[in-house]
């Protein structure tokens, strides 16, 4: 496992970052091609929500 | 597809395909409900003395005096704390009023049918800018001004729809919407195409020359005369979307400027609500956010509808009125608000976004889950009764009103 880790960050990378936008910024910074994904959880985290809403996703 | 789905489809297909038509004047003591001189309307959820905003305070006094049934500010008051008025919120007898809603017993409305269902909405006509009952304002020339409406401007304007027949405002607000007015913080448009269709009408109906003088002036000397127009069709449109079994879709989302409140399909009549916010914007000359007054009015129903913020990435000469940071900024917003809603319109179209439809239908469960509130382009009020408008702004529907409405859903229908 630790060598592919190893190899993986040893070529080429193409990174697309889900969520807060600093790690975006950080690979940017280090000339590592990036897209940036605007995701935030669902209801912003709050668990009570999010249960109400997937419960209602099959009504 | 689920009984959600398909009920919110259901609302979106019934707000794509309402034509409204202005189809005359009338008077609130003749059209509302369990009205008397001493109801008075107002603009968002229901509301108790103690609670108004100064300017809906000082638009209540001279609502009263206007009525006749007191002389001064402190009779007014005297009457109010005596139990004798009766406040409830415009919503709930098919009206809207833009910032403070006064509505009462003598005033003209604008009748709005929705001709694919056969309601009908109401509206104020718009006072103008300055000194107006609106913004809390309630002296003489204010008083003066609601009577020429009454007894001037509201005949002559039933006079005009008689001659000339009912005025389709869905065909006018696509054209407006097509050159660049939201219909909210912009209807230069929208005033003067309204100017261009009724004028003619009213220059042979209206056989005193002073009077059609004052008319004329009066109309074509305020921008935002369409709004109140605009907001009696979001009316007429978004009521036919009221309680449809399992339908998460907003009806209406008002301010009295105290409190902000939305209703759901599902949910009939009852309102969420949660402390309104303070826009962001810009401010007239001497004007700073120390002297604006919270979000106040009916006027979110053109938001509810699929209009003013929702629509701002069509009408980019309002960007910097409203405080937005540019024209790909005001895109942005409408490109948001699609996140939020069911369908686009099909006929309200933005030539300038490849013609896409204005977002339609706000899914109180798509606002929960994403994080989007609503945003809604808005005018300022002064904190301080009369003073009038200050700027105009941006602000957002406070999220509590969307969580409280969506766990009411939740446990209608069982699932909590």
């Amino acid at each position: 496992m630790a060598n592919q880790v190893n190899r993986l960050f040893a070529s080429q990378l193409w990174v697309a970052n889900v969520g807060v936008d600093v790690f975006y910024h950080a690979v940017l910074a280090q000339h590592v091609p990036a897209v940036q994904v605007d995701w935030r959880p669902p209801a912003g985290g709050d668990a009570r929500m999010a249960e109400i809403l997937a419960k209602l996703r099959d009504l | 597809m689920t009984k959600i789905e398909q009920a919110n489809q259901e609302a979106f297909r019934r707000m794509d395909s309402g034509d409204p038509e202005w189809t005359g004047m009338v008077y609130a003591k003749d059209v509302l409900p369990d009205m008397d001189r001493y109801t008075i309307g107002h603009a968002g959820p229901p509301l108790a003395w103690e609670e108004m905003c100064g300017p809906m305070k000082g638009a209540v006094v001279g609502a009263i005096r206007y009525e006749g049934l007191a002389e001064t500010e402190e009779q007014a008051v005297a009457l109010v704390e005596s139990g004798k008025i009766r406040f409830r919120p415009n919503h709930n007898v098919a009206c809207v009023g833009p910032m403070t809603g006064m509505i009462t017993w003598s005033m003209p409305l604008f009748e709005v049918t929705n001709k694919t269902y056969g309601n009908v909405a109401y509206c104020t006509i718009n006072e103008g800018l300055g000194k107006v009952m609106r913004f809390g304002a309630n002296d003489d020339s204010v008083l003066a001004r609601l009577k020429w409406l009454e007894t001037v401007l509201a005949p002559a304007l039933q006079k005009a729809v008689q001659a000339h027949g009912p005025f389709n405002m869905k065909v006018l607000m696509s054209k407006a919407l097509a050159m660049g007015d939201e219909m909210h913080q912009r209807n230069i448009a929208g005033s003067s195409l309204f100017v261009r269709e009724v004028m003619p009408t009213l220059a042979r109906v209206v056989e005193d020359r002073t009077q059609l003088t004052e008319i004329t002036d009066f109309i074509t000397g305020n921008d935002q005369f369409f709004l109140n127009l605009v907001m009696a069709s979001c009316k007429a449109v978004c009521d036919t979307v009221k309680n449809i079994p399992y339908c998460t879709i907003v009806t209406a989302m008002s301010r009295n400027g105290t409190n902000f409140g939305i209703k759901v399909s599902a949910l009939g009549d009852e309102w969420f609500q949660a402390p309104v916010l303070m826009p962001e914007g810009l401010f007239f000359p001497g004007y700073g956010p120390q002297d604006a007054n919270p979000d106040m009015g009916d006027s979110a129903i053109t938001e509810t509808y699929g209009i003013g913020g929702f629509a701002m990435g069509s009408a980019p000469a309002v960007v910097r009125f409203v405080g937005a940071d540019s024209v790909q900024a005001a895109v942005n917003y409408t490109n948001d608000m699609y996140e939020i809603t069911q369908g686009r319109n099909t006929q309200l179209t933005m030539p300038n976004l490849d013609f896409q439809g204005t977002p339609t239908g706000i899914d109180i469960r798509k606002v929960v889950e994403t994080g989007i509130a609503p945003v809604i382009n808005t005018g300022m009020a002064h904190k301080k009764p009369g003073v009038g408008q200050v700027g105009a702004g941006i602000v957002r529907a406070p999220m509590d009103c969307f969580t409280q409405a969506l766990l009411a859903f939740a446990k209608s229908v069982g699932v909590v």
